[in-house]
């Protein structure tokens, strides 16, 4: 094992050493705030002679907001009860984070509102460049990695096709990025935009569709030489592309896994003499676990896709794996120690975007807001009020995934809703306005179409059992990295233990409590179809218009979904 | 999310190999033909590689890759497949690799399984499962 016990202890859990024990019932807000500061939250003791910088999924995310982590998170086969699938306080004793501290709120489930009310808002794109900013005083030729997910998820991304953010990310210089949601924007948009790109845009699954071959525009990987060592950076952007997301919007491109060209790659960059393998990866992180288990040669896997955020490195044989959030909640920082060819320690720190208690970067804040200074007017308008905390993470349903389908159920008369398992989308606390930007932030997409069809029960049936599979299947090589869709006006039974096919039970159609007829049509309402020509309205115009006509949303606790099998 | 007909035509197929009812009959079919390839040798598990994606981008036309150093045929399967012989590759003494790559059309989600003849005369099998789905909920 070339990685010491003493360099692996001191990897860190540097939010939880903070503040030390403490209760939340002790802080106020200014108490809070007081207690944290800037330099606490970078403070880092520079090792070795290489650091990596890890953003990713920000999902266009400029500015603060407030992002409730899951409190159901279920591992299956090898990975039951492993993390990132342990949650809420069973998260917290794992890493040993008092409750109520800030690594609680930043980090785990439980109490949201309350901590999110004393600690503030977290992200913001200037206040991620002040923490790089200082990452690179302590070493200035660090890398700063993005995983992607990076181009979408905000009115301002959808309106500037991805401009605004390529705009502020360049600032921030990355040295490399991986890619999915980016792809929705067309493959003629991606071109453009990656072709434009100051850095590598790098995916060794990036594939030509007609010829099977690796896509002339996206290397496979890069050199740099920094610290006086020679490292390979690999990119792999989400495998399952053309499944999970509309693959007529990027026909010309194949993803897939590619663990066999994976290790062609690894090969290849040692053979030309890389000392250090980094894998800027957009796998999710199950499937990065398990692919550090077959591909042999990397050294840090800096993972991305399924929004974890982890305190600590998991480690897999000889390899790290990294995990940090997104949204813009977070940044990795990793230092290296490498010599003689050889990765031999690491110290580490996820370091959280406090939003009031990190000095946001005024160069910085003034690109943002030119970013959004021509969409002022239509974000800042006020559509309601709610009464509920709204977020989305979780397995199978979030509050705002509730009012989604409360909202196509009632504009698009319908007797079920479906709405798509996807992580991203910030929260919104009880007695706060929702502006129209709040509602583009969960809804943002290039194909946010909201149809309605029939479907008879039984097909209706398969629909679950398929994104149950994508979620439950042991293997995470078949797992898609998403949640379960979300259902309004349907009930059902789920057993995760079983195969596909048979996990789904007791479908009901909640407006009668009837059972669901396999031979029955029912009229469906949903969007995000993956399908060409998908007709409706766009989403966002649904749930606002939904929102502006009850004034105050309130969201009852969702029963409707019954988890066996654990 | 929404459903087509040329989806839903994929999804049924999906769904009766999952709840595994055809399967018994087409496993059989697949067996006859590997019995006729093999002349009932015993089947080893290691010399012949198989590529294939682990979920399709698309059953219609799914990219596999089979690879056996001094095989002389490689047979393909794709045991779910109302006809399961996919293709046998046959290499002549003069053939510079004994590997090679095409696309198969899958009708639901099954095994894929390559069966080569090596050089000794021997034989060898590697399997791969292959997913068809519907996707569309990607994080």
């Amino acid at each position: 094992m070339m990685i010491s016990r003493r360099d692996f202890l001191q990897t860190g859990m540097a939010a939880s050493a903070i503040l030390g024990a403490s209760s939340f019932g002790q802080w106020g807000r200014l108490a809070a705030q007081q207690a944290l500061t800037q330099d606490q939250l970078t403070r880092f003791d520079t090792f070795g002679n290489v650091s990596l910088i890890h953003v990713t999924d920000i999902h266009a995310q400029l500015k603060p907001l407030y992002f409730r982590e899951p409190s159901i998170n279920i591992g299956v086969g090898d990975n039951k009860g492993k993390v990132p699938h342990v949650t809420g306080a069973d998260f917290r004793r794992l890493y040993g984070i008092d409750d109520g501290s800030p690594a609680h709120y930043a980090l785990s489930s439980g109490d949201f509102t309350a901590l999110a009310q004393g600690y503030g808002r977290v992200g913001g794109l200037d206040r991620v460049a002040t923490v790089i900013n200082q990452i690179r005083a302590d070493r200035p030729d660090a890398l700063l990695l993005d995983g992607g997910d990076t181009w979408h998820g905000s009115y301002t991304c959808y309106q500037t096709e991805g401009q605004d953010m390529v705009n502020v990310m360049n600032a921030l210089k990355p040295d490399a990025m991986t890619f999915h949601w980016e792809f929705t924007l067309g493959s003629d948009r991606v071109n453009e935009l990656v072709e434009g790109l100051p850095f590598a845009a790098l995916g060794q699954n990036i594939f030509d569709a007609e010829w099977d071959e690796p896509a002339e525009l996206f290397p496979p990987y890069k050199f740099f030489e920094r610290g006086g060592v020679k490292i390979a950076v690999i990119g792999q952007a989400f495998p399952y592309m053309p499944i999970a997301n509309p693959g007529w919007m990027f026909p010309e491109y194949a993803f897939g896994i590619r663990d066999e060209h994976m290790q062609e790659m690894v090969d290849e960059v040692r053979a030309q003499g890389a000392e250090l393998v980094v894998l800027l990866s957009h796998n999710g992180f199950d499937v990065d676990k398990k692919m550090a288990g077959i591909v042999t040669g990397i050294d840090v896997i800096l993972s991305g896709h399924t929004h974890d955020a982890l305190p600590e490195p998991v480690l897999v044989g000889e390899t790290i794996i990294v995990a940090s959030g997104s949204n813009g909640k977070f940044v990795s920082r990793v230092d290296l120690d490498v010599r003689d060819g050889r990765m031999m320690g690491f110290r580490h720190k996820l370091i959280p975007i406090f939003s009031d208690v990190i000095a946001p970067d005024p160069e910085m804040t003034a690109l943002i807001d030119a970013q959004r200074a021509p969409f002022a007017d239509q974000l800042s308008e006020v559509i309601g009020q709610t009464s509920s905390l709204l977020y989305r993470r979780g397995n199978f349903n979030g509050t705002w995934d509730d009012l989604i389908c409360d909202a196509l159920l009632s504009e698009r008369e319908a007797d079920i809703a479906l709405s798509p398992g996807v992580r991203w989308g910030p929260s919104i606390l009880p007695g706060q306005d929702i502006t129209r930007e709040d509602i583009w932030n969960v809804t943002s997409m290039t194909y946010g179409q909201a149809y309605r069809t029939e479907m008879t029960g039984e097909f209706l049936h398969v629909v679950l059992e398929d994104v149950a599979d994508n979620l439950f299947n042991p293997d995470p090589y078949y797992q898609q990295g998403g949640d379960m869709v979300r259902t309004g006006g349907l009930g059902y039974r789920i057993d995760i233990s079983k195969p596909q096919g048979s996990r789904i039970t007791d479908l009901t159609l909640l407006k009668t409590g009837e059972a669901i007829d396999p031979s029955k049509s029912y009229v469906i309402a949903g969007w995000a179809s993956v399908n060409e020509g998908t007709e409706g309205p766009m989403i966002w115009d649904v749930v606002e218009d939904h929102i502006a006509r009850l004034g105050t949303v309130t969201i009852n606790p969702n029963t409707s979904v019954t988890v066996t099998g654990l | 999310m929404e459903l087509t007909r040329r989806n839903a035509m994929i999804l049924g197929a999906g769904a009766i190999v999952a709840t595994g009812l055809p399967l018994t009959a087409a496993a059989a079919a697949g067996d006859e033909e590997i019995a006729a390839f093999t002349g009932g040798a015993e089947i080893g598990s290691t010399g012949v590689t198989l590529t294939a994606p682990e979920i399709a981008e698309n059953g219609n036309t799914v990219p596999i890759e089979v690879s056996a150093p001094g095989a002389t045929a490689i047979m393909v399967l794709a045991l779910g497949n109302p006809t399961p012989p996919v293709a046998t590759f046959n290499f002549g003494p003069l053939a510079a690799s004994q590997s090679a790559s095409t696309r198969i059309r899958l009708a639901g989600t099954q095994d894929v399984v390559a069966i080569a003849k090596l050089a000794d005369g021997s034989f060898a099998r590697a399997s791969s499962t292959v997913k068809v789905t519907i996707g569309g909920c990607g994080g």
